[in-house]
């Protein structure tokens, strides 16, 4: 446990003035930022829109990009930067010469890579909420403070962070073999396409395939309520969940051993 | 002995790198692991970090087997691999604090390391801005950093300047007075002659050679070199005197030394038969010369 820690806290170390590390942080803003903006300068639109909807529609922008490519393609990205501070720096010798065992060494690697996205995704919940109550500072015919949905959204981005951890433990994996930019990344790019194709076209097996989950995971997010409610219920635990987090689970611990009879080269 | 292996062998696919190879290395050696490139030497090295899986044989430092007492024994080694493996976005001080962050060492020691590789000066400088030999040293740096009792360096010579090889020779003998082994693989012999206790000569995965350097040496079995004004003639009177002569050039001739007495006598019987000597002593080939002997012959 201990070298699984003092790794951890070598990853921070080493990427902290990498892009891998800040991308966690300037997604979110940025994203939330131009949300503020779209809505800041389309108030007439949203004005007449009741208070929760006005949080969905904000929000949506948000999530609705993130849902579709971003996520995956952060998640690619977050992948390919953890393990690429290894190939460029050729230390995977030195990493796997110290007095570690090699399960702490990856494992902690993988972690990071998941603390990561588990950053991106919390700021975006804080930003969200924040930048919306900043609306209704700044514009104060918007109702934004008086509707709640703090939980909500929480729930939503919870559930996006498990949809990612299928594309995340492969594209690991692919990053961790691979020394090249291309090969991971290109890979990686068609098959959240291909991902995003699927979902949208609600084709019946779907959640069966990872980079589906992220733009499944918010098709699925609303509890189907009979009748009109005022509450809105995420359902958190679907299938295509719970298929990236079957993935992610097999998928990591088979890259140990994968990794455990690789070579160092 | 800190190293032993028994029967070490390793393949790339069907191509054998390492043949059933028997390392020796005592307590407090600088031992020299010499061979061209490609003779096998980063695949031996590698396998010593257990970073390759042996194909057959076994390996012991410290007494202890390597596979089953991986970190224990890790725990004592520092290593610098083939080119230094160094993050060049970070400065050359964080290279050492996060190597220190990951082994538990104190920043004391880091600020040390770089006094003693001299690189106090550039140690908030990108290490990817730092020259070859800098990069060199700093990697010397890492591998000290934990005050290691085994230190394994692998060309650590490369890319270093005269004036960074003989300080890195002065470095490793300091080293070894303090008690600690080092394990030094090169291609120049001429460097490992100079520091070296015991040396392994390996050649095609193969182990031509193990000993001391005396050992090395006195296999070189030594000349009378004769520098005489005219070496054929000299050549041809010596033989007709029932010398052997080894081998003859344009300045000098060679005979096989058994005594004094005989370097003496080949002088005066060669002076009282009119010949001008201008030079007459016993003469060890180099290393660099035996070397090429013992690869070739194989």
């Amino acid at each position: 446990m201990k070298g699984f820690l003092l790794s951890f806290q070598s990853e921070f170390y080493k990427t902290r003035k990498t892009l891998g590390f800040w991308g966690a942080i300037i997604l979110p803003i940025l994203i939330s930022s131009l949300a503020f903006l779209a809505v800041y300068t389309k108030s007439d639109v949203f004005v007449k829109m009741p208070p929760m909807g006005q949080w969905i529609q904000f929000s949506m922008i948000s999530l609705g990009s993130m849902g579709s490519l971003l996520l995956p393609i952060y998640t690619i990205f977050v992948a390919y930067s953890v393990n690429n501070v290894e190939h460029k720096a050729d230390t995977w010798k030195t990493l796997f010469s110290l007095p570690i065992s090699r399960w702490a060494v990856y494992s902690a690697k993988f972690f990071y890579a998941l603390f990561l996205l588990f950053l991106c995704l919390t700021l975006f919940v804080i930003f969200n909420v924040a930048f919306g109550n900043l609306l209704s500072v700044f514009k104060p015919e918007l109702k934004f403070n008086e509707y709640h949905m703090e939980l909500q959204l929480i729930q939503v981005y919870y559930k996006l962070l498990l949809s990612a951890l299928g594309i995340l433990s492969i594209q690991f994996l692919l990053s961790l073999l691979w020394a090249d930019f291309l090969k991971p990344m290109g890979l990686g790019f068609v098959a959240t396409i291909t991902g995003v194709i699927l979902a949208s076209n609600n084709w019946k097996y779907s959640y069966l395939f990872p980079y589906a989950h992220p733009m499944g995971a918010i098709k699925s997010m609303v509890k189907n309520n009979n009748g009109p409610s005022k509450m809105l219920e995420i359902d958190i635990y679907t299938k295509d969940v719970y298929v990236s987090l079957v993935i992610a689970v097999v998928v990591f611990i088979a890259g140990y051993y994968i990794v455990q009879r690789k070579s160092v080269k | 002995m800190v190293i032993k292996t028994e029967g070490l062998s390793f393949s790339f696919g069907a191509q054998q790198v390492v043949k059933s190879l028997s390392l020796q290395v005592p307590a407090g050696s600088i031992y020299g692991f010499l061979g061209p490139n490609g003779a096998g030497k980063t695949t031996t090295i590698k396998m010593l970090l257990n970073l390759l899986k042996t194909g057959e044989g076994s390996i012991h430092i410290f007494g202890q087997e390597l596979q089953s007492n991986r970190i224990s024994i890790l725990s004592q080694i520092g290593s610098l691999i083939e080119q230094p493996a160094i993050y060049h976005h970070l400065t050359g001080k964080e290279n050492l604090m996060n190597r220190a962050l990951l082994l538990q060492v104190s920043e004391q020691r880091v600020d040390e390391m770089l006094k003693l590789v001299q690189l106090t000066n550039a140690a908030g400088k990108k290490a990817g801005q730092y020259s070859l030999g800098m990069k060199q040293r700093l990697g010397i740096a890492l591998a000290l950093l934990s005050d290691p009792k085994l230190l394994i360096l692998d060309e650590p010579t490369n890319g270093l300047d005269p004036n960074g090889i003989i300080e890195m020779r002065e470095l490793m003998l300091r080293l070894v007075a303090g008690g600690k082994t080092v394990f030094i693989s090169s291609h120049l012999l001429a460097e490992i002659e100079k520091m070296a206790t015991h040396v392994g000569i390996i050649n095609n995965g193969e182990l031509m050679f193990q000993g001391t350097i005396h050992e090395l040496q006195n296999i070189n079995q030594p000349m009378i070199r004769i520098e005489v004004d005219n070496t054929v003639d000299a050549a041809n009177f010596l033989k007709r005197n029932n010398f052997a002569v080894n081998d003859i050039n344009h300045d000098h001739l060679y005979v096989p030394f058994i005594s004094k007495q005989q370097i003496g006598d080949i002088n005066t019987l060669l002076v009282q038969n009119g010949m001008t000597v201008f030079s007459i002593n016993k003469h060890h080939k180099d290393l660099e010369q035996l070397f090429l002997d013992i690869t070739q012959s194989n």
